[in-house]
Formats: C-alpha cells, structure tokens, sequence
C-alpha cells in the first residue's frame, strides 16, 4: 500500500530525513517510534503532503501512485488519514459540518453525487457511539475548547467517517487519560479490516498494549534504524533509545 | 564643467517631472471643477419641476450654496484620506436621467428578496417604478419621497424631520440640494409592520455615466416595528454614482432592522449617508453587506438622544480586484445608561483596499455607557489593503467602552487541517472565510435574508457549499 524509497527531505535546509524506507501492506499496523528530533511528525507530515518541506531524494508511493505531485486534498482522496498531534481549533465552523463537506467533497473528487442527509445522520450516531463521543459535542465549533483527550477522541472520530486506506496515528496517545486511551484504541481497532493500514507514531509503548502492532520501527536521525514486531517496544520501553544510539556506534 | 553640466540636466529634468505632476493634479481639479460646475449649472433645470415656494426650497438652495463651497470632498480632508473618488468623478455624467426607463420583473427579480412578501419602493434611474413598486398608505405610509415633500398631509412630518439630523458636509449638502425622490416611510405609534420594506434604487445604464441621488426619509413612531432592505443595483457595466441620504428616526421604544446589501456592478460607486436618531428605549441595527461595486462609502451615523438605547452596527466586506470599500461610523453617545455593538469583518483579496474608521463619542453626561467596538480584517492577497483607525473620545468617567482591531492572514494550520480531510484548498479559504464572518450574520433577524447573503458569499467566494447545517 505505502512504499517509502530512500526520502530524504529538509526543512528551511535543515536536513530531517535523511534516507528513509518503509513499506506498508493493506491489514497491516506499523509503530514508528524514536527520540524526540528523530522526524517522527516531519514523516507524518510528508506523507499528508504539508507545505514547507522539501522532497531532496526518493519518493512515496500509495498503491503504486506516486504522492509527490498531490495536493494534501487529493492525498487525502486517495485515503491517507493523519490524525494531528495537535489537532487545529476552527472558530464559527460545527464538527457537523465539517464532517460533512469533507465527506462530500471526497465523494465529489470521486464522482459520487453527495451522501443523502439520512445516512450521513445515521453514520455519525453510529461512529460517535462507537468512539463514546457526546453528540452535543458535534453541533460545536470544531475543537474550539475541547480539551487534549477530547481533540484526540474527535480526530478518531473523523477517521471513523472517512475510512481512510492509510491512518497516520500521530501521537493519539498524548494527553489521553487511561479510559479515553482504550476507547480511541477500541475505534482504531474496529476500523481495522485487510483492506487498511494503519501507522502509530508513539513515544511510548502504552498505547500498543491496546492497538498491537505487526512491526514496531525505530526513528533516529532520520532513518528507520531498527524494525522487529511488538516485544521491541518493550525493550524499548524497559531499555530506553540510548542502547539503539551505541550499536549505531 | 563638464560635472556641473550633468547637475544642470538633473535639475531640468526634476523640474519637467515636477510640471507633468501639476499638469496631473491641474487635470484632476479640472475635472472636479467641471461636474461640480455642471451640477450647480443643472440646479436651474431642476427647479422646473419642483414647487420652488415652499420652505424645503429654500433648504435645498441654501445646501446648494453649501456644496457649490466645499466642492467634491478630497483627500486632503481627514475624512477622505484614504479614500479617492477621483476616478469616479471624471466620467461625464448625466446628472439627471429624465428618460422614462421600465424593466422587466424576470430581469430584476434576483435583486429582490422574493421569496418573502414585502413592501417594496422601486426607482429606475432615480424615477419612482409603480410597476415594480407594492407600496401603502393603510395604517401606515410607506410610499414617496417626492409626494411628502408636495403633498399638506406630509407637512407636519416634513417639518419636524426633514434635514433635521444630516450633517452638511459636502455630498450629503448636495443630495439635500437635489432631494426630491427616494423612499419615504412613516410607521405610526404601536404598529408592527407585518412585511419587510425593500427600497431598491436600478440604473440601467442607458446613459454613459449616470449619478443619482436618493433620498430616504424614516420616521418609526412610539412602540412601533419595521425590518428594511435597501439595495442599490445598475444593471449595466456603465458608470453609476450614487450618493444616498437617509434620515431615521426612532422614537421611544421603537426597533428598527434595517439591512443594506451592496453588491453592484463593477463600475458602480455609492456614497451612503445614513443618519439615525434614537429616542429612550428604542433599538436600531443597520447590517451592511459590502460584496461588490467599485468604490464604496459609508458613512453611519447614530445619535442617542435618551437613555436605554440599544444601537448595533454590524458588516461583512468581502472585496477583491481594485474594489474599495469604506466603513466611516460614528455613535454619539449623549445620555446615561446606552448601549452601542459594532461588529465589522472585512476580507480583502488581490489589490482591493479597506477602510474602517469608528468613532464612539461619550458625553460627559453619558454616564453607565457601555460601547463596544470590535474590526477583524483577514487581508488574502499581500497587494491588499486596509487602513483601520478606531477613534475614541470619552468624556465621562463611569462607562466600559472597548474596542478592537485585528488584521491578520488565514490560518495556514486550519487550511491544511481542512485539506488533509479532503477539503480541497478554494472551498477550505471559503469555510474559514465564512466563519470568520458569520458573527455578523448570527443577528440578521429576517431568516431569507440570512440565506440569501449566504449564497452571495458561496458565490463572492466561488464555491458551492452549504456553510450552514
């Protein structure tokens, strides 16, 4: 699904990614995990297409097509997901709303006409009940005063409506309490099928204990240093970064 | 020699260039010279159709003389500084289009709110339309201007009201020179007028260059309620300049809505000068929707004149191209215990430029005041402009009074938010711009006006989605 060959990409000419390689297969679960500085958001953010990163080598695919040319819309078209470390407050627009135009502007990009009113309805009962959100919460300004846990709720909630093809978990797990933290991983776990793919981006292993991963990736200095499945997370956990530093050594 | 040769060929061509720009700035005054002469020339012309006998004549003469004095406004005047109508007065207008010209319902009938039953006051080319008019005299006037200036009936009204409370600067002196048409309403004690009224002035752009001028009279008696539109459409790309006055006056309990759509053509200008005078108790908000024409100037005027009064001052600017659009208001703040709430958004893309200038003055007796003032302006385009100046003057010492003013760019987190969704980036610049002035929208009482100021901004913006669910 995802194939990431030799990226290397900068920001303001300061060098982050520096030879990066990565493939993910449909009904698979990636965590990426590394250091702070190691470019674990830059790679989140490349893949979503953001602005003001430069692409200076290699390239992403999805599904054989490659991104480098899209637009973060058409990305997002195409199925790529990025649940936002800190999603964005948007003043005077409803949740309702903004749900709903990027659903029907995805559909649009698809030449499906707009999704009927009842069962855009029915959908949002269904996912907001699955994720414990509080409908009232939805006629609201878009994460204008929700709290960190509640963001991190609503942007699993968003990937509910649009299952994406490929769900970038950018640190879901910060600021979740220990209730909250099972119910987004519950969502993120109903929403798996062989068809998707998801990337945890975590510091910690205390999320995958809930969402577990097929392979778990160490991010340092810019590359993918080391890749094993679940129990490296633990290690990690017990053992901290600084030994993977010494064996690059 | 031959170094003192070059400085005498510099100063030379210093003062070729200094000539051109006084042969420019001649040419200006020039043309300013000849409409203003051609208006006052044309006053003679004018007095052929009207009753010179009665008092009103005199005030138009004396008006007459007031502007044939102070000219066209320019921008060496501190209220015109950032605003130019040179580019407007150089067309060779005619100053009154005495053709009778009709149109076609199914051509106009977009610019009305039709899909509510109204009162509507209709001119063409400044000439009243019975035609496209639905006016009244049951229970209520809502009828001619030209009638209640000739008409004894009137007289009483005309007498305490007319040019009573608008300034005698120089375009509104010449509006009053000239008044003889417009809008006259005049809603008695304790009547809730049960339609909204749409006073809308077309130019059709039968002449190279027209000018119009307007001039409203609304008297809203004790107790009494009326919602307005007021719309001014040329329905050509000919130059229009309309400049518009209107009286209000709202007595002791009174609520006036009054809403003012502008979205003319691009080579329309308007100067609108509205004034409005509050009695105890009353309420009166004026929304000014400023989407299109070429230069555009407000200038909104309230006087309180009692305690308890409510005055609301709200206006979306969506702008672009070389479009101008100027906000100047005023709220006089005379006795204790008022209020006043001015809510301004203005967005302004590519070379379009902005003004805004709100002065609140509190008298010393204007004790327990509260006037709030809030200006928010995004500028899209870096050639965008807005020149923003709120201007306070408080001379009592017991009032809250705040104000704000921001300008600012789109957040480029929420527009990438918005596209990572799948929202694509025209339609995100839209929904961002829409809930950036939807607090103005939220106080529009009349629910088809809502949705139809809603679509002008889907299609100002170019989109085409529901920005409310």
């Amino acid at each position: 699904m995802l194939k990431i060959n030799n990226l290397h990409a900068s920001i303001d000419n300061k060098s982050i990614l520096k030879g990066l390689n990565l493939e993910v297969k449909a009904g698979e679960v990636h965590a990426i995990m590394g250091p702070n500085g190691a470019g674990k958001s830059t790679l989140a953010n490349i893949i979503a297409g953001k602005d003001g990163y430069e692409v200076t080598e290699g390239n992403i695919e999805l599904n054989g097509e490659d991104l480098s040319e899209l637009a973060p819309e058409e990305r997002a078209h195409n199925g790529v997901f990025l649940s936002f470390q800190y999603p964005v407050e948007i003043p005077g627009v409803s949740e309702t709303n903004f749900i709903k135009t990027a659903i029907n502007e995805t559909r649009k990009a698809k030449g499906l006409e707009d999704m009927p009113a009842k069962e855009m309805l029915k959908m949002i009962r269904e996912k907001s009940e699955l994720l414990e959100i509080d409908r009232k919460f939805l006629s609201r300004s878009l994460n204008e005063g929700f709290s960190g846990g509640e963001k991190k709720r609503n942007e699993v909630f968003q990937m509910a409506m649009l299952e994406p093809k490929l769900a970038i978990l950018d640190e879901t797990d910060s600021g979740l309490d220990i209730d909250a933290l099972r119910i987004v991983a519950n969502g993120v776990n109903k929403l798996k099928s062989k068809d998707n793919a998801v990337i945890v981006i975590t510091h910690y292993q205390r999320l995958l204990e809930y969402i577990v991963p097929d392979f778990v990736h160490v991010l340092y200095d810019g590359r993918i240093v080391k890749t094993g499945d679940a129990s490296l997370a633990l290690e990690l956990e017990a053992k901290g970064y600084d030994w993977i530093k010494k064996e690059l050594v | 020699m031959h170094a003192c040769h070059s400085c005498v060929g510099r100063n030379l061509i210093d003062v070729k260039d200094t000539l051109k720009r006084f042969r420019i700035k001649c040419g200006m005054t020039k043309v300013r010279m000849e409409l203003k002469e051609k208006i006052v020339s044309s006053y003679v012309a004018f007095e052929n159709d009207i009753d010179i006998n009665s008092e009103i004549h005199d005030i138009r003469t004396e008006a007459l003389q007031n502007f044939e004095k102070l000219g066209f406004p320019t921008k060496k005047l501190e209220a015109w500084k950032y605003t130019s109508l040179n580019s407007v007065l150089k067309n060779d207008f005619s100053i009154f289009p005495n053709k009778e010209n009709s149109i076609q319902f199914a051509d106009v009938k977009k610019y009305f709110i039709h899909d509510i039953d109204t009162y509507k006051v209709v001119f063409i080319d400044g000439k009243y339309s019975s035609f496209l008019s639905d006016v009244t005299h049951d229970g209520k006037d809502i009828c001619l201007m030209s009638s209640a200036l000739s008409k004894s009936k009137y007289k009483a009204v005309i007498e305490n009201y007319f040019n009573k409370i608008a300034k005698q600067d120089n375009l509104t002196s010449l509006n009053t020179a000239f008044a003889n048409e417009g809008a006259y309403i005049c809603i008695p004690k304790n009547i809730e007028v049960e339609k909204t009224i749409q006073i809308i002035n077309f130019t059709t752009g039968n002449d190279i260059a027209t000018m119009i001028q307007p001039r409203n009279l609304i008297v809203v008696e004790e107790n009494a309620h009326v919602q307005i539109i007021e719309r001014h459409q040329s329905l050509t790309e000919n130059a229009v300049l309309t400049y518009v006055v209107t009286e209000v006056f709202a007595a002791r309990n009174a609520t006036i809505d009054y809403y003012k759509i502008q979205n003319d053509k691009d080579n329309s200008s308007l100067v609108d000068n509205t004034y409005i005078e509050q009695k105890t108790n009353s309420e009166v908000s004026v929304h000014t929707f400023s989407f299109g024409g070429n230069i555009t100037r407000n200038n909104l005027n309230f006087y309180q004149r009692g305690e308890h009064i409510n005055s609301i001052l709200k206006g979306i600017t969506i702008i672009e191209g070389k479009q101008h659009v100027d906000h100047h208001t005023l709220v006089h703040h005379i006795e204790p215990n008022c209020e006043s709430h001015q809510d301004y958004k203005g967005i302004f893309d590519e070379r379009s430029t902005g003004v805004f200038n709100g002065k609140i003055v509190v008298e010393k007796e204007a004790q327990k005041t509260n006037a709030y003032q809030q200006n928010n302006n995004v500028l899209v385009s870096d050639k965008s402009t807005i020149n923003a100046k709120p201007q306070l003057e408080i001379f009592a010492d017991d009032v809250k009074c705040s104000h704000g003013c921001t300008i600012g760019q789109l957040d480029s987190d929420a527009l990438f938010y918005m596209q990572q969704r799948g929202i694509p980036k025209k339609e995100g610049k839209a929904l961002l711009m829409y809930a950036f002035a939807n607090t103005v929208l939220e106080s529009v009482k009349i629910p088809e006006v809502k949705s139809r100021i809603t679509k002008l901004i889907a299609t100002k913006l170019g989109v085409n989605i529901g920005f409310d669910l």
